[in-house]
């Protein structure tokens, strides 16, 4: 094993101790903490396999932007850590676990058959300027649809929300 | 001595200089901040600590480290003690990427100018600023007060606000120098300073890293005569001293950027390149002070409405007229 395989084994368990932390706490500033070291664990998993400028996008986007306005409203509306008694009903946990199985059966098949060796993406594609040209020379029309479409979620999120009158 | 381990050595040797540096310059600047006010407001400044006051600074940080460290009672104890710092150690390490002079060479060694030359510096310096966010916001919401808890959520709103407008300014600094890099950016400024070209990117970019730093005239998230002192009311001791160093840091860093970005880097007739350098920090950290001086606090309403209505609209402009007469002058 070299360095970097620990590495990443390090990131592996700081992502997936702090995720589960997040989903687990009751105060939900505690969880909003950890996902954004989750996130940050993610950045760091980004960099050390090529790709610094996703990792840097992930910081600013998810980090620093998202949770950041999860944070915001949390402090606004000062939610007090639920008491709730911890049962957890049928209906709730049945979906989580289907799609985590599927989850551990596309993980286990992935490594299983090494598809990682024959890469879709060279590494290099990661640098700024070739991952640039990728998005908006090669698939600049998948990138107009999805802007449109977030686009029409903004432009829904204001009319649910105007006041009435 | 392998080549290997000298490299390591100096690259050790060079990141303690940068430190120190840039620790005593913050702390010397609260000093030289104190004393151009009150030359700026007719009266002394602190000039009892040594001759002319110069020991000021280290009498500050003795009281500081002395001083109790006190935790609020229902106060969130881990958030409260680990929030200042984020601010202090986001403030730091954006100078990591900042090139301040041309580089040496010893003993067939090369040391550049630049403690760490990413090739997305750029983003890495605006993620930084996104995350002082949560130094501010932790840091108000675990104090357990209500001054604190408003100062934070002012704080928190005023710098995702101009985040964006501190970002969008910085496009066509990319689009010219067609590189994240710091030292390229540096380097595409050889023949004209970034202002020259870029005039209205300045001074958005000035204007929101002002806001972001929240300094007079855009510092109501800790605004005195309503909120006691903001976010930080509840801090004592070191715990303050790192809000307040984070500050300081983040004054010489902004005037690094502006170096950077806009005034040419270290890059300078006749007069070494560390010295262009400084000379440029210091024209930027003088402004501040000056503007400090000079100027009122904002109304909330009117500091979000310039944010999103002038700021964001004007920077974007910005951009695709770059962009248009950059493609114009390609034909």
């Amino acid at each position: 094993m070299n360095l970097y395989a620990v590495i990443f084994y390090l990131l592996a368990f700081i992502i997936l101790a702090a995720t589960a932390l997040a989903i687990t706490r009751r105060n939900l500033m505690h969880a909003i903490v950890y996902l954004v070291l989750s996130f940050f664990g993610t950045a760091l998993l980004f960099y050390l396999l090529g790709a610094p400028f996703l990792a840097v996008l992930e910081v600013i986007i998810y980090a620093g932007a998202i949770m950041v306005l999860f944070l915001f409203i949390v402090m606004m509306l000062e939610i007090k850590p639920a008491d709730t008694p911890r049962r957890l009903y049928l209906r709730q946990w049945l979906p989580a676990a289907v799609l985590g199985v599927l989850c551990l059966a596309v993980a286990f098949v992935l490594i299983v058959f090494k598809t990682g060796e024959s890469l879709p993406l060279p590494l290099a594609a990661a640098s700024p300027l070739e991952f640039g040209r990728f998005l908006f020379q090669k698939y600049w029309f998948s990138v107009e649809i999805v802007s449109f479409l977030l686009f029409a979620a903004l432009v829904g999120a204001l009319y649910l929300g105007r006041r009435e009158g | 001595m392998s080549a290997w381990t000298l490299g390591i050595v100096l690259l050790l040797i060079k990141l303690l200089v940068v430190l120190v540096v840039l620790l005593l310059l913050a702390a010397y600047l609260i000093y030289v901040e104190r004393r151009l006010l009150g030359f700026m407001q007719l009266r002394l400044g602190p000039n009892r600590a040594g001759p002319q006051g110069l020991l000021q600074p280290i009498a500050d940080a003795v009281k500081l480290l002395t001083k109790e460290d006190f935790i609020p009672a229902g106060a969130d104890r881990v958030i409260f003690l680990y929030a200042p710092a984020l601010v202090a150690g986001t403030a730091l390490l954006i100078f990591a990427v900042i090139p301040f002079a041309r580089g040496w060479t010893f003993r067939g060694q090369e040391i550049p100018g630049v403690v760490s030359d990413l090739n997305v510096g750029l983003l890495f310096i605006l993620a930084l600023s996104s995350i002082g966010v949560y130094g501010v916001a932790l840091g108000g919401w675990a104090s357990n007060s209500k001054f604190a808890l408003l100062g934070a959520i002012r704080g928190a709103a005023q710098m995702i606000s101009y985040e964006l407008a501190l970002g969008l300014a910085l496009v066509p600094v990319v689009m010219l120098a067609r590189s994240f890099s710091l030292v390229d950016i540096v380097q595409a400024q050889a023949r004209l300073p970034f202002i020259i070209l870029q005039p209205l990117a300045f001074m958005i970019f000035f204007i929101s890293a002002v806001a972001e730093m929240k300094r007079i005239p855009f510092d109501i998230p800790e605004a005195e005569n309503e909120l006691v002192a903001g976010y930080h009311t509840e801090y004592s001791g070191m715990r303050f001293g790192l809000y307040f160093l984070g500050e300081y840091v983040t004054m010489v860093t902004l005037g690094a950027m502006l170096a950077a970005f806009f005034l040419g880097g270290w890059r300078g007739p006749l007069l070494p390149p560390l010295l262009w350098f400084f000379i440029k920090v210091f024209i930027v950290v003088f402004a501040l002070i000056w503007i400090r001086a000079t100027l009122p606090r904002l109304r909330y309403d009117r500091l979000m409405e310039f944010g999103w209505k002038i700021l964001i609209p004007v920077a974007l402009l910005n951009i695709i007229i770059t962009g248009g007469v950059m493609l114009a002058l390609r034909r």
